[in-house]
């Protein structure tokens, strides 16, 4: 493991005990994520994606394995506020302002009044939102709530942003174009992503390494390290070197179900 | 022209009324009729809704008046004064008709009528009162009428405002606020040690139950006559509704906003005080207004049982023993007003301190 590795799981498994018996939901996950990486996790329902994220975040614990962010335990790293997680729902407040939703996790680490509203402005300018500081969530759409908790996320800079299917419920129009922003925001911020999706389009577009994974029981099937260049635009999906990255998570995808087809 | 089935109505009984007058004399109910005709007949779509509502307004109440005015005079009761009462109440509910169907683009005017048709329907409630109750004779031990109910509060306004001191400013206020108070305190509590809530919780349950007539002279023996017992009644009425609903409130945020305060490692109290309390907001509203009539019931009844001589509870279980309906009526009518209006404060707060509530949201 090099000093540039932000992620390293070693034979990572967890087991849910539940009354139908045990549920495996990550089997043997091995997997290194280094600084500066955009990684999908790509997979359909029940292959562990969201699971794996959570267990990085903290917010599940492993059954097996070893597992380090930053070169640190899970919950080490989640008590110094190593990454920003962006959820499903924006989960915003309904009863603070957009600026005040943004000014959370600002409040609770402690940050002073003058740095709260700096980062407040630079964080809303990121994701296009300046103008809407004292609008209040539910006064704004579905895809302007969720870059309002991507700009949450990052407002207290973390090298680490988690993603979990931030766009999975907005239209596609409205996803493409916060893809764009996304990749863009990466490139201005230099952070690490991890972004769970099941889409394949949206994980070759926006990923340097995408992660297949299959259910039953939950586990890595292919890693694909994509060539494209990491400046890109949404134009870049009609050229033969995405359809062949998507081509290649396509074929992962259909094995992985294959596999269960076996076991079944 | 089409005429609703009101306006009909009250035409034919306000005719009959008419041949009433003319078969039995009271030559004074004429001037009823005459009005009511006439308003009805000024109900027609030529003047639209807002027109109408207006005309019928200004005709029933003129109708009004004269009936009670009829009241002194040997009329009352007469078939043709209940004809016109007749009348004249189907035309004042054709009036709510009218309002009620007014459709206007203006907004102080949508409230306003809003405003004024529960009003209407609470001034009517009080004029058939008068008109039933001294035009049928009814004794006044047995109902009162609401003009000698005025009459009473107006020549009792000192003792009314003792009362009103003593068992709501006093008892009903501080057993509201430490009853409220101690159960959302308990409830944060609860919430937090398990064995509190599988402990705590099935005892509060039994105290809820505890019949108030039992307590209250307990209360009256631990506390003294003087309102701290009372106090102590409301206390054990409020205090459970505020406990069971803050800890349902207090398990209301939904798992995904618990899991980001986890990932910004927000500790206990951050997390009590930046998600679950507000969140447990609309619940602790509810206690609150529950609790706003409760309180006031709970300190009335508890003056039953031994208490110095003033109070509302105390007046009217005095007075009801004098055969002095007309001052527990005066009771009764200021407890309401006192109660709606708590409950009416406690709401307009609620409003304001949960506005991003979607039942408010604008």
């Amino acid at each position: 493991m090099s000093e540039s590795t932000v992620i390293s799981a070693k034979d990572l498994s967890l087991t849910f005990e539940t009354a139908d018996g045990p549920v495996h939901a990550l089997s043997h996950i091995d997997l290194d994520v280094e600084r500066g990486e955009f990684v999908s996790f790509i997979g359909p329902s029940g292959c562990g994606k969201t699971t794996l994220l959570r267990v990085i975040a903290d917010l599940e614990s492993p059954t097996g394995g070893d597992i380090t962010v930053n070169g640190k335990t899970p919950e080490q790293a989640r008590l110094d506020r190593a990454y920003g997680y962006v959820f499903q729902a924006a989960a915003l407040y309904p009863w603070r302002t957009i600026a005040k939703n943004i000014a959370l996790p600002l409040e609770i680490m402690g940050y002073s009044k003058s740095e709260q509203e700096a980062r407040i402005a630079a964080n809303l300018d990121l994701v296009n939102l300046t103008g809407f500081e004292r609008k209040y969530p539910w006064q704004l759409s579905g895809g302007m709530q969720q870059r309002a908790s991507i700009a949450r996320a990052l407002s207290f800079d973390p090298d680490l942003l988690l993603m979990d299917e931030p766009f999975g419920a907005l239209d596609e129009i409205v996803r493409d174009h916060l893809n764009e922003q996304l990749l863009d925001l990466w490139a201005k911020t230099n952070k690490t992503v991890i972004f769970v999706t099941h889409s394949i389009p949206e994980a070759a577009f926006l990923s340097t390494k995408i992660v297949v994974m299959s259910p039953r029981p939950g586990r890595i099937h292919d890693i694909i390290e994509s060539d494209l260049p990491r400046e890109r635009t949404l134009d870049i999906r009609e050229t033969p070197e995405f359809l062949a990255v998507a081509h290649r998570v396509r074929e992962g995808l259909r094995e992985g179900h294959s596999y269960e087809d076996e076991d079944a | 022209m089409t005429r609703r089935w009101q306006a009909i109505l009250a035409l034919v009984l306000a005719f009959a009324g008419l041949a009433a007058v003319v078969v039995g004399g009271h030559a004074d109910l004429a001037s009823v009729a005459f009005v009511i005709i006439v308003t009805m007949a000024f109900d027609t779509r030529r003047f639209g809704h807002g027109g109408a509502a207006v005309g019928i307004f200004s005709g029933v109440h003129l109708a009004a008046y004269f009936l009670i005015v009829s009241l002194s005079a040997d009329s009352a009761g007469s078939p043709a004064f209940w004809l016109l009462v007749a009348a004249s109440w189907v035309a004042a509910w054709s009036l709510v008709e009218r309002l009620a169907a007014h459709t206007t683009a203006d907004l102080g005017m949508r409230s306003a009528i809003r405003l004024i048709i529960p009003i209407l329907f609470g001034v009517w409630l009080l004029i058939l009162w008068e008109l039933i109750v001294r035009g049928a004779g009814v004794p006044s031990v047995l109902l009162p009428p609401p003009s000698a109910i005025a009459e009473r509060i107006a020549g009792s306004l000192p003792i009314l405002w003792a009362d009103f001191q003593q068992t709501f400013l006093k008892a009903v206020l501080a057993g509201y606020l430490i009853g409220c108070g101690s159960g959302l305190i308990v409830a944060i509590a609860v919430d937090r040690v398990p064995f509190l809530k599988r402990g705590l919780l099935p005892i509060g349950n039994m105290v809820s139950a505890l019949p108030i007539i039992g307590v209250a002279p307990i209360m009256v023996m631990w506390f003294g006559f003087d309102w701290p017992s009372k106090a102590a009644v409301v206390v054990i009425m409020t205090f459970f509704p505020m406990l069971v609903n803050t800890v349902a409130g207090l398990s209301a945020s939904t798992r995904i906003s618990r899991d980001l305060m986890h990932t910004y490692a927000a500790g206990y109290w951050q997390t009590l005080f930046k998600l679950r309390l507000p969140e447990a907001l609309p619940f602790i509203f509810n206690a609150l207004k529950i609790n706003s009539t409760l309180a006031l019931i709970g300190a009335i009844v508890a003056e039953f049982f031994g208490t110095p001589i003033v109070g509302m509870g105390f007046r009217i279980s005095t007075e009801v023993g004098r055969m002095n309906v007309d001052m527990v009526w005066a009771e009764i009518a200021v407890a309401a007003l006192a109660g709606s209006a708590f409950y009416g404060l406690v709401a307009l707060i609620e409003r304001t301190a949960t506005f991003w509530h979607p039942s408010y949201r604008t």
